[in-house]
């Protein structure tokens, strides 16, 4: 994890965009009054939904609406991982996750074709529509390797795979988030492996009880 | 009560104490960096941990731990100094080994704690992290590789000064303590943080690299930059005043000073009168004490006493205003003032010009009205407790006067004393201080100090007596002073006498004809055609003006009795000797009366010391503040019926950091004060 500090070039100002205004005001009044600093965290979600990072000038916005001291929001911005504090790509912002799992299921090929692809890692490529981080592990290990894009997961990846994803992307196209490879959920690839034998189905293995679990102590 | 055994002894204890105050009660000493006394508890450097049965095989922070009756706390256990090994150990693993470039050397709590607590040398082979240097302002220094995250600085500016601009940034190894964007720190109490720092990552700027702890000559004393008297502890080495640090007064100013209190005392070494001076020809000439008393002497002869005018300053101490009270009443001299800004009390009884709920008796107080007041600027400390107050819940604050961000929140009831009777008149307020058991009114001399003041005193006077403001065991009536002399002058009746001048008819125009201002600066003399004497300690306004200098000397050069705003009358002491041929002010009245030919009746301090506690007896009751004692104060007797104006009150103080002779002349004063202004311009 890289030190997280506001980034050097910052746009002038920012505002909630209209349509956002309602959500605002949504968050704000779930908490009681006094209590309104509580809605901190969805509203930088909100500042990153709109702009794609959470630049500086909003951390004051957000201070500003909430009444709380702009140190506060800043503490909490830097401190959530999930809160860009850089611009990132504006077509797609890829999560690659390099924990353990993802990272034995192959995500270092993933790594290099990211590279190859978009550039440096954490920063944009030239073009500024794309941009890759390294993340830890996002709790789809079943699905190995796998990358959060934007908003969604695609899962057991491949060099390939996620090459043909990024173009589906740059062409305005994207695919549906998911398995790249027709799994559904996390159930086996293929078809099944275990649990195949059709007699646990039809009944042939059932056996007469010969008592019930506590039976003796309460027939007793 | 509920019991425990430490390390084997039983100790009773109160409900709620946490395990380390029952093991500090049982005279065990627990190391510890995040917990602090006044600061909510963090638990977070876990320097603190003990063994503690029942409860779960392990070590366990005892500053976060609730003590419980039957508990069995162990702090001597092989377990307990393995936990405290390993966890110094991860402290320094960060922490640069750069103790002989640190400030902090000396006084450092990790630098102790180490030597008492840690192992020997350290198994830790990788590279240090290292921090980027923060700015938080002229005062406070930073090397933040050296931070352990405490965050004690970050608690005290958030929940004690109520100025949340520190903050603890990132997280895991790479957090930082920092203002936002490296802005200053903007609280009048900001530089306590740098006491509070267990290491040497924030350090005082002005001091750095000075002087080591060892080498200073530590004298316990008081201050004087505003009415409150906190307890200051004044380091000097040779000749200079170094620093001031505050020392614990429980009932004062806790251990918090302000930054003007801290950082003043580079204006000790600056534009001194370091000797006696005459103008000749329009320039004022060195000359000798000789020459310079000879001069007054002959001119004090020469003018009619009730030409002569006598006028005492805001930092004088309680000894030379009562040699200048007798020296000028045996010849005769009736216009003597000690009110600059033309204070309206001081004819009363001595409860109506103190701050009679005391200021650790304001902790009782349910509802508090401020009029004209700003205690944020006045008195920082104080407006820190009634913060605290105010987060208690159990306290309302109300404010006629100015809409100031006073760290807290209030009811706003007006501007101007116009709005005195209409607060009376009803409202959510005046019901909370109508049903409220202590309540307390605070005055500031922005409502005193002006052409109807006589009548803002009726007015506030009948407010509090229609909010039952005195009352049996209770005096809530409470005038908060902005000069430390102040009090102490009053006590002495350095008012004018019968048929004499007060302050202002002095330095009017056709005002007294020889003018003899003891530390005098705050008063306007450009109209003033006078033959000036000032017996002072900087070249400030009155040293301008003047005819003959007299040099004196400061707070920290003088032993002298000093009495705050709630009448406590405490004595400084002296740090260094005055500047040059400068002497301490008693003595110089002492020599003068000898020229005068009226000799005063004493050659030692000690000497006037007995004469003053014969004389005014209050004085001898050092440290002692009357406070609710049963009160014979008649609130209706107070100030005088008559039309009001309709300005608003506005704060005496404009600009914070220079409010004295001393604090004009200090640099650091002088930045912090720019910034302020700047800050100021910024929000307008």
């Amino acid at each position: 994890m890289s030190v997280r500090r506001l980034a050097k070039d910052q746009p002038a100002s920012f505002a909630f965009a209209p349509e956002l205004s309602d959500q605002v005001q949504w968050w704000i009044a779930k908490f009681p009054a006094g209590r309104q600093q509580s809605a901190v965290i969805p509203l930088l979600w909100l500042v990153q939904k709109q702009e794609g990072w959470v630049c500086e000038p909003a951390l004051r916005v957000v201070a500003e609406v909430l009444f709380m001291p702009v140190i506060r929001v800043l503490e909490i911005a830097t401190f959530y991982t999930m809160f860009q504090l850089s611009p990132v790509g504006t077509v797609a912002h890829v999560q690659l996750c390099g924990t353990t799992p993802c990272m034995l299921r192959g995500a270092n090929d993933l790594k290099a074709v990211l590279r190859a692809r978009i550039g440096a890692k954490d920063h944009c490529s030239t073009d500024g529509r794309f941009s890759w981080e390294e993340v830890e592990c996002l709790g789809a290990c079943a699905n190995a390797p796998m990358a959060a894009i934007n908003d969604y997961y695609h899962e057991d990846l491949s060099p390939e795979s996620l090459g043909v994803i990024l173009d589906g992307f740059a062409s305005g196209h994207p695919p549906a988030p998911g398995s790249a490879i027709g799994r559904q959920g996390s159930a086996p690839a293929g078809e099944p492996l275990t649990l195949t034998d059709p007699a646990l189905y039809d009944g042939s293995r059932a056996r007469p009880l010969g008592g019930l679990p506590n039976a003796v102590a309460a027939a007793q | 009560m509920p019991k425990a055994k430490v390390n084997g002894v039983e100790i009773e204890f109160d409900n709620g104490m946490t395990v380390l105050q029952v093991a500090e009660l049982a005279g065990e000493e627990i190391p510890r960096f995040c917990y602090h006394e006044r600061l909510s508890i963090a638990g977070n450097c876990r320097m603190c941990l003990v063994e503690v049965k029942p409860g779960p095989p392990k070590p366990q922070a005892s500053c976060a731990l609730p003590a419980a009756d039957g508990q069995e706390i162990v702090t001597n256990s092989a377990m307990v100094k393995k936990a405290r090994q390993g966890v110094m150990e991860f402290l320094l693993i960060n922490h640069p080994l750069d103790c002989p470039i640190c400030d902090q050397g000396g006084e450092c709590d990790l630098q102790d704690q180490s030597i008492g607590y840690g192992r020997d040398e350290t198994r830790y082979e990788e590279n240090k992290r290292a921090v980027e240097e923060k700015h938080m302002g002229p005062l406070i220094k930073t090397v933040m590789t050296r931070c352990i995250q405490c965050t004690r600085c970050v608690r005290f500016i958030t929940e004690v000064a109520g100025v949340p601009d520190i903050g603890l940034i990132s997280r895991g190894e790479d957090v930082e303590i920092t203002t936002y964007l490296d802005q200053s720190v903007a609280s009048e109490l900001s530089a306590n943080v740098i006491d509070l720092c267990p290491v040497g990552a924030l350090t005082s700027k002005p001091y750095a690299f000075n002087a080591r702890p060892w080498e200073l000559t530590k004298t316990q004393s008081v201050d004087v930059m505003d009415a409150l008297g906190s307890a200051i502890r004044v380091d000097a080495r040779g000749p200079a005043v170094l620093r001031v640090l505050p020392r614990t007064n429980d009932a004062v100013n806790e251990e918090w000073i302000s930054d003007k209190t801290r950082y003043a005392c580079d204006g000790l070494a600056r534009q001194r009168l370091d000797r006696p001076m005459i103008r000749q020809d329009g320039r004022l000439k060195p000359a000798s004490w000789g020459e310079a008393l000879a001069l007054v002497a002959a001119r004090l002869k020469a003018a009619a006493p009730d030409r002569v005018g006598v006028i005492a300053g805001d930092l004088q101490d309680a000894e030379s205003m009562k040699a200048a009270l007798d020296l000028f009443g045996s010849i005769g001299v009736t216009s003597l003032d000690c009110r600059q800004d033309g204070l309206a009390l001081g004819d009363g009884p001595r409860e109506s010009w103190l701050f009679n709920s005391t200021i650790e008796g304001l902790e009782h107080a349910d509802a508090i009205l401020l009029i004209g007041t700003n205690p944020r600027l006045e008195a920082p400390v104080l407006n820190a407790r009634i913060r605290r107050l105010w987060l208690s819940g159990k306290t309302r604050i109300g404010v006629i006067g100015e809409r100031a961000d006073l760290t807290y929140g209030y009811d706003y009831l007006g501007a101007g004393a116009s709005s005195i009777a209409t607060a009376i008149e009803g409202g959510e307020f005046a019901d909370a201080m109508k049903n409220a058991k202590h309540p307390a009114v605070i005055i500031g001399q922005g409502a005193l100090t002006r052409a109807d003041s006589a009548a803002v005193l009726a007015l506030s006077a009948n407010l509090a007596a229609v909010f039952g403001v005195v009352r049996d065991g209770w005096n809530g009536w409470n005038i908060l002073h902005t000069a430390a002399a102040r009090v102490g002058g009053l006590d002495l009746g350095f008012t004018p006498r019968a048929g004499g001048m007060t302050a202002a008819e002095m330095t009017a125009k056709g005002g007294a004809e020889l003018l003899f201002l003891l530390g005098a600066d705050e008063i306007d003399l450009g109209q003033s055609d006078a033959f000036v004497v000032y017996l002072g300690t900087h070249g400030d306004a009155g040293a301008h003006r003047a005819d003959v200098i007299l040099p004196g000397a400061a707070y920290t050069e003088k032993s002298g009795l000093y009495v705050n705003t709630e009448g406590r009358v405490q004595r400084g002491e002296r740090a260094v000797f005055p500047k040059g041929e400068a002497k301490e002010d008693w003595s110089i009245l002492r020599a003068l009366s000898d020229h005068v030919g009226a000799r005063l009746p004493y050659d030692t301090l000690d000497q006037l010391r007995a004469r003053l506690f014969a004389d005014y007896p209050t004085f001898g009751q050092i440290d002692y503040a009357p406070g609710s004692s049963p009160t014979t104060l008649d609130l209706t007797a107070l100030g005088a019926r008559g039309p009001v104006l309709d300005a608003p009150f506005a704060s005496p103080i404009k600009a914070f950091h220079l409010t004295n002779p001393i604090a004009r002349s200090s640099v650091t004063m002088a930045e912090c004060a720019a910034l302020a202004s700047g800050l100021k311009l910024a929000a307008e």
